[in-house]
């Protein structure tokens, strides 16, 4: 098992207020919305640094991306910001016919997404998103697994033209991966080669993934692990590949099972090899009010559950 | 004045022909509304806005146009067709399979003159106003312009735009109200009253102003004192009162043609009282 360190945790959320800055310098067509949640957002150095291309909507998310929409006509790139539940759920109809059908260059970026939003409880806990934007026809879905990763893709959606949805989060967590990585829309990262299973993961679920790979080494099992941040349009080069070689997959998100990422690997292998599969997700229910940490225990969204899923997998492969 | 009103009119009368001719070649499609924006619509495009048909989505330079009422489509088509955005024999096939003319208007399929799909009713406004912000952004001083249907404005959406617009000083925009107050289910008095719409948009703080949409002359003049209103601190409404099915006396004062299509009798009949002034497509 390649062995990951850290020398310091941060919020995703915080890679993204810093690559907004960046694609913000790097490009002036790079325009900045909010709901009323700047520094929730971590929009603030933007705002400081381009204050005529910040838009404050107010608590108004179906004006927002309306107001995205439009802004793109005239040649704007917006991103607009706002907690993930806010940023799909409620604002579905206007995301479906005023961006995806109408292909209008928006970058919806939600943060708060999934249960590590914590204490606020299930009102604003979305496990739901990743199912909702997925299934719009033209939108990328991307959700990122560290700093340094969503830092790299908020630049990276900038130069990519289309409706793109963002997902990131709240918690402090590891920063893991390359400050200096150039991040390719759709194209899996190979976190770990390995022979005994594959292990498919995305956003918090990514270091999670990491950890169970440590303890699977231990146990004698050489896990595979790969980073899908890209959901839509899905790597089913990377997938297929390294499931020939192992025969078994797991995958690890921090949603509901139904409509995830899990729904999208399994899509793929019953079509192309079809192959035992374990969903580490959550089992279709709403989240509650809690820690981060207290809830991705209660809701099985912790390392152990990832080893005790690879465990169940190998088992069925070798039937 | 590009054209004299007497020319705006016989414009009017063949996009009426039009949207009538539409409607029945599908036996689908929005009649009513249609009929009672073909003054407004020919003014618009025909007098009032500067724009370009060879077209661009990004639109710079040249003023704009949201429907965000969508479903009034056919009357939307004829004025583009009518100006050279497309062939006017395109309008046979709309609503058909494999047609540019959705049911409902969209960018999906590449049709000139179209900037956004709508139809699910509420979210012009909005859009409108990303367009015209990113004109100022573009130190560009073209003018966006809109139209909603008045039952449209149930719609929450709207008010958040409505509520938006004025705060941030969008005064490059006009948008325009179709009050004719019908909807699907009957009179808007009765079904969800707008009661006073002027002193809301007033009290949300825009400049209203208040026109006949069926008497070229007052839309005309209404629209060229609208655009003297832009640039100075608020958006503009044109409250424009019209007739559902404005021009075919059959089709007139009534909701019942919001979303039927007349047969070849009723056709005939609507077809004697519009002079074709620009051939039939």
């Amino acid at each position: 098992m390649k062995k990951y360190t850290y020398t310091e945790k941060k919020d995703t959320r915080s890679g993204f207020g810093a690559g907004l800055l960046e694609a913000g310098q790097k490009n002036h067509e790079v325009v900045a919305l909010c709901a009323d949640l700047v520094g929730s957002l971590k929009m603030d150095a933007f705002i400081k640094e381009f204050p005529e291309r910040f838009f404050q909507i107010g608590i108004a998310e179906a004006n927002m991306i309306g107001i995205a929409a439009g802004l793109t006509i005239g040649g704007k790139i917006p991103f607009t910001g706002t907690f993930a539940n806010f940023s799909t759920g409620r604002v579905y109809d206007q995301i479906r016919q005023s961006v995806a059908y109408s292909d209008k260059n928006v970058k919806i970026c939600a943060s708060h997404a999934g249960l590590t939003l914590g204490e606020d409880g299930a009102t604003h806990q979305i496990l739901e998103d990743i199912g909702l934007m997925k299934m719009l026809p033209g939108m990328t879905v991307i959700n990122t697994c560290d700093y340094n990763q969503t830092k790299a893709a908020t630049i990276a959606i900038a130069e990519h033209h289309g409706p793109v949805y963002l997902r990131f989060g709240r918690p402090v967590i590891p920063v893991f991966t390359d400050p200096d990585q150039k991040f390719e829309i759709g194209k899996a990262w190979m976190v770990n080669e390995g022979t005994d299973v594959t292990i498919i993961a995305t956003g918090h679920m990514v270091w999670k993934a990491i950890e169970a790979g440590e303890k699977l080494a231990e146990l004698g099992i050489d896990a595979e692990i790969i980073n899908i941040h890209t959901i839509k349009p899905l790597d089913e080069a990377a997938i297929l590949k390294s499931v020939k070689k192992t025969g078994c997959v797991v995958t690890c998100e921090e949603h509901n099972k139904y409509g995830g990422l899990g729904e999208s690997v399994a899509r793929l292998l019953s079509t192309e090899l079809p192959t035992p599969q374990e969903f580490v997700a959550v089992n279709d229910s709403f989240g509650e009010s809690g820690t981060p940490d207290q809830l991705m225990t209660k809701y099985g969204l912790d390392s152990v559950n990832i080893v005790e899923a690879v465990q169940k997998v190998i088992k069925r492969a070798k039937k | 004045m590009k054209h004299t009103i007497k020319e705006l009119e016989d414009i009017a009368s063949q996009v009426r022909r039009d949207i009538v001719r539409m409607v029945h070649g599908c036996q689908s499609g929005h009649p009513g509304g249609s009929l009672g924006c073909a003054d407004f619509m020919t003014a618009l495009y025909f007098e009032i806005m500067n724009h370009s048909t060879d077209f661009t989505m990004d639109g710079k330079g040249e003023d704009l146009f949201f429907l965000s009422n969508g479903h009034i489509s056919p009357v939307f088509y004829s004025v583009l067709a009518r100006s050279g955005y497309f062939e006017v024999s395109e309008m046979a096939t709309f609503r058909k399979l494999n047609s540019r003319l959705q049911g409902h208007p969209t960018t999906h399929e590449g049709l000139p003159g179209i900037r956004i799909a709508s139809g699910s009713l509420g979210q012009g406004m909005s859009v409108a106003i990303g367009a015209a912000q990113a004109k100022k952004l573009n130190k560009d001083n073209s003018i966006v312009y809109t139209l909603h249907g008045d039952g449209e404005l149930q719609e929450g959406q709207n008010w958040e735009a409505i509520m938006y617009a004025p705060f941030n000083k969008v005064d490059n925009l006009i948008s325009s109200v179709d009050y004719n107050g019908q909807q699907i289910d009957g009179p808007t008095e009765k079904v969800l009253s707008l009661d006073n719409l002027q002193a809301k948009f007033e009290a949300f703080g825009w400049h209203v102003i208040n026109s006949d949409g069926n008497d070229m002359e007052s839309i005309v003049k209404a629209l060229h004192y609208a655009k003297t209103l832009t640039g100075k601190g608020k958006p503009i409404l044109n409250l424009m009162s019209t007739q559902m099915g404005s021009g075919v006396d059959f089709m007139m004062g009534s909701h019942k043609w919001h979303g039927v299509a007349p047969n070849d009798e009723q056709l005939e009949a609507a077809l004697v009282q519009l002079t074709s002034s620009l051939k039939d497509y």
